[in-house]
């Protein structure tokens, strides 16, 4: 019996190297190189995924351990000709200059929004129970595990904020 | 055609003003944009090769020496291992910038800790991974090697040296003065795509996907590496994810990939791993820099010393150019300058964003408000009343200044108080708050670049030359350019860079890039205006172009008369570059909150005002600023290499343990954008952008520190520890 994942969707077989990463299927395997490498530590945050509804380092975790999980990459968010909300923010507030934390970035900011509306409280939350409001300083507690060298963070924070207001 | 134009005179002209279509200097979003934000944009390791092995680097642990001999057995007898290169032509360093012939090659003598010494090549990442840890090394190994910059004589570099009347006698009569020591540790340009490359061979000839930011360099110091005439190479680099120096010069992986794909008849994928790019690309030195400053008794400069120690390894000519805008930012009759550079065995040094100012400047600037602490004077004033007239060393008139009109616009934006300064006068709980300021300046080049542009029988345009794009905003400017000068909108020219295929630009580095490409693509666009303005009949000055239209109405099209009009402009600067001193000046402003028992810094805001010559793209100029004062943050609170004092390794080479600013580490950050039109800086009146929002931001914080909590610190970066030493019980 073939083990599978889905990602974007599609069903998958797994690969038969136990070792293969997460991030290294996704890149290497199915050609999805969207999802970027930078430290595969865990460090840096551009290999962000969404599986099965919260964001994770790719990098961090083997493929292997994934059977019947549904992985959502950058690919599966938007498209040149439809992009997502975040990622048409992330073009207009220049939330980005090299682009390549950027897929990790947007990933990462697509899942924050759903944690927001699920209350998950952060570091910079006043309480841990009770209902969140975005803060800019909550966009910035969440979004510190996403390395961006070019130094685009205070743009990011702008382009999330903008889709953060749209949606309420 | 080729149209060549040396520029020996500042161009007044302006032409560009004159344009019609009105899309330069607007804030575009970048063209590139859409393919980054969903995933599209192809980096160097991304792209598909058939039948491509994968190579992994194993390196080296010892400091200095030589490898006796390598044992593969154990490695080769791995599933899926094909080979082990040791060839002797491997690189061990990466080229300096500019540097245009190969570094320095031999893997079997090791020269630094981490050095690469061997590439194993395997099926997959995950076998070579494995298998290169299982190479036996028998080293010969010279032990006590010098790691100790401050240990070793150092080499005094001569043509930085400059002695001016008598600074000893001027310090012993100022009325005022300082004589300060500060130090600084090294910097990792960490960009965020690890050094890649794959490279496949068609019979002689080579083509290699790989991150870079200077093809034009490059494929000369890869075919020098190799042995081979470059006209056999094809370089590809059309998106390079960060730069910052660090993939100026040809890398170690690129030449391992090269030869091991020859060696085994395949394409070869070689990535770095994050360590491998920290230890083994470049560092930013170190630096010991003792500054001696003197005011007269009315504030004006008369002696100004900057002494500076960096290190790097032998046989590499970089050291790490502090004193840059030391040379001409502030007056003072009395000068001595000096860097020296001690010969060490830690990695390779080499440039980091602004090397150079990176580290200077934020010490002249904390020594500066230390200067005007003790003198009594507004550290803002202090300052403009010290803006030399002309280059204080050369003599030479300045091709533009614009610090006063930075420091003093940036000023009444950030609302600093311009009254007598005392720290420690705001506490809100535990924290001490204060505000600070530096001047910014960063040296202005401009350098030799072609690229091609061609008007298209149907009215769209393409760009081509292997100029890269880093992040800065190349693709955009390029577009934006040549839809002024042509009449057309942006999205009717199509940008092809990253291709050495295509006519050589200046490369990505030292704030070049889009003043150097710039000038090329107008001396291209100027030469097909006048073409068509001769199908007119009209003076070429005289055509207005708007939306692929003549002012009186012809279409381009119909001009082109179905044949397609190409032109390469050939840019070269010429007397402009020794007539001038030509630098970008700025000024930051801080307000930081230090914790009264922790010693923690938070930078709650800041403000940063520049003067860069025109501007190309609003948006992508302002993040060029945003992203220089997020490593002003860095470089004054937190980022420092830290090597083993015993064998000189790195012992923090990953981004968990070096720390560069993240996301929360950064307030909302105000840019003002001084524009203004450097005639003498190149043809399109523009200076570079990349750099100069780091060269002093650091000291605004420092200083922001001192006036907060009272703790004067004298080593970047100011950790909490360093903080809370240094603070007044």
């Amino acid at each position: 019996m073939t083990r599978s994942i889905s990602v974007n969707g599609a069903a998958h077989p797994l690969p038969n190297d136990p070792r293969v990463s997460l991030l290294d299927f996704l890149r290497d395997g199915l050609r999805l190189t969207g999802t970027k490498k930078g430290c595969d530590h865990g460090q840096c945050g551009a290999c962000t995924v969404i599986v099965n509804g919260i964001r994770i380092n790719s990098c961090l975790t083997l493929a292997a351990m994934h059977e019947d999980d549904e992985v959502t990459t950058i690919e599966g968010l938007g498209t040149p000709d439809a992009p997502s909300p975040l990622q048409q923010a992330f073009l207009e507030h220049d939330g980005f200059q090299c682009g390549y934390c950027t897929p990790g970035q947007i990933c990462s900011a697509t899942a924050l929004l759903d944690e927001i509306a699920s209350n998950w409280p952060s570091d910079a939350s006043g309480d841990l129970v009770g209902t969140l409001t975005l803060s800019d300083e909550e966009i910035r507690e969440r979004m510190s595990g996403n390395l961006c060298r070019c130094g685009a963070y205070a743009n990011i924070v702008a382009a999330i904020r903008d889709v953060a207001e749209q949606r309420t | 055609m080729i149209v060549h134009e040396k520029q020996d005179n500042p161009d007044t002209a302006n032409r560009l003003d004159g344009m019609k279509q009105g899309v330069l200097g607007t804030a575009m979003s970048r063209i590139d944009g859409l393919a980054k934000v969903t995933g599209t944009a192809l980096y160097a390791a991304e792209y598909s090769a058939d039948n491509c092995a994968e190579g992994v680097l194993a390196t080296a642990t010892i400091t200095r020496g030589v490898v006796n001999a390598i044992d593969k057995k154990a490695a080769l007898a791995l599933p899926g291992v094909i080979a082990v290169i040791d060839d002797p032509r491997l690189t061990t360093r990466a080229a300096q910038g500019t540097a245009d012939e190969a570094p320095q090659q031999d893997p079997a003598r090791v020269c630094y800790w981490g050095q690469p010494i061997a590439l194993v090549v395997a099926e997959t990442f995950e076998q070579a991974r494995h298998a290169a840890k299982h190479l036996v090394v028998d080293y010969g190994e010279e032990v006590d090697a010098p790691v100790d910059p401050e240990a070793v004589k150092p080499e005094e570099q001569t043509e930085e040296t400059v002695s001016q009347g008598d600074l000893d006698a001027a310090m012993s009569a100022a009325a005022h003065a300082v004589d300060v020591t500060f130090t600084t540790k090294g910097h990792a340009s960490a960009a965020m795509e690890p050094h890649a490359a794959i490279a496949s061979w068609n019979g002689d000839d080579l083509t290699v996907h790989a991150s870079l930011q200077m093809l034009n360099y490059n494929i000369t110091e890869l075919a020098d590496a190799l042995g081979i005439p470059e006209q056999r190479i094809r370089l590809i680099a059309r998106y390079v994810g960060g730069g910052f120096g660090s993939k100026l010069g040809i890398s170690e992986e690129v030449v391992a990939a090269a030869i091991a794909a020859q060696e085994i008849g395949r394409p070869v994928r070689v990535v770095m791993t994050r360590q491998h790019v920290f230890q083994a690309i470049m560092r930013r030195s170190e630096s010991t820099q003792r500054l001696r400053l003197c005011v007269d008794a009315a504030g004006k400069l008369t002696g100004f010393g900057h002494h500076a120690l960096v290190s790097n390894l032998p046989g590499e000519e970089f050291a790490e150019p502090v004193l840059q805008s030391s040379h001409f930012l502030y007056a003072g009759a009395n000068r001595e300058l000096k860097l020296e550079l001690a010969r060490i065995h830690r990695m390779t040094a080499g440039s980091v964003r602004a090397p150079g100012e990176a580290v200077g400047m934020p010490a002249l600037e904390c020594a500066m408000d230390m200067l005007a602490e003790a003198a009594g004077i507004d550290p803002v004033k202090l300052r403009l009343m010290n803006i030399p007239e002309k280059d204080p060393e050369k003599g030479l008139p300045f091709s533009s200044h614009t610090l006063a009109d930075c420091l003093t616009q940036a000023a009444k934006a950030f609302g600093w108080d311009h009254g007598l300064r005392k720290p420690r006068q705001t506490r809100k709980g535990e924290w001490w708050i204060g505000t600070g300021m530096a001047s910014a300046a960063r040296v202005h080049n401009v350098m030799e670049a072609k690229a091609r542009v061609t008007l298209k029988a149907d009215g769209t345009a393409v760009v081509e030359t292997d100029m890269t794009d880093i992040g800065t905003g190349t693709y955009t400017i390029a577009a934006q350019i040549v839809g002024e000068m042509l009449g057309l909108a942006p999205d009717r020219v199509l940008v092809d860079l990253g291709d050495s295929r295509h006519p050589r630009g200046p490369g990505s580095g030292g704030s070049w890039g889009a003043p150097s490409i710039g000038s090329a693509l107008y001396v291209a666009c100027k030469a097909i205006r006048e073409e068509l303005a001769k199908r007119l009949d009209i003076d070429e000055p005289d055509l207005a172009l708007r939306n692929g239209a003549t002012s009186s109405g012809t279409q381009l099209t119909e001009l082109l008369r179905g044949e397609d009009l190409a032109r390469v402009g050939h840019y070269e600067p010429g007397a402009i570059s020794e007539d001038f001193t030509a630098s970008g000046f700025g000024a930051f402003f801080a307000q930081v909150r230090v914790n009264a028992f922790t010693g923690e810094t938070r930078v709650d805001r800041m403000l940063g005002a520049f003067g860069f010559g025109r501007v190309l793209n609003r948006k992508t100029a302002r993040s060029q600023c945003l992203g220089g004062i997020t490593w002003s943050i860095g470089t004054a609170l937190t980022e420092a290499l830290e090597f083993d004092p015993r064998d000189g390794h790195l012992v923090n080479g990953d981004l968990a343990e070096y720390h560069v600013p993240v996301n929360r580490d950064v307030p909302d950050l105000d840019v003002i954008l001084v524009e203004e039109r450097d005639a003498a800086a190149s043809p399109i009146q523009a200076k570079g952008i990349g750099e100069l929002g780091m060269c002093g931001g650091a000291a605004a914080i420092g200083n922001a520190i001192y006036n907060a909590s009272g703790a004067r610190v004298l080593d970047f970066p100011m950790t909490p520890d360093r903080v809370i030493a240094a603070m007044p019980d």
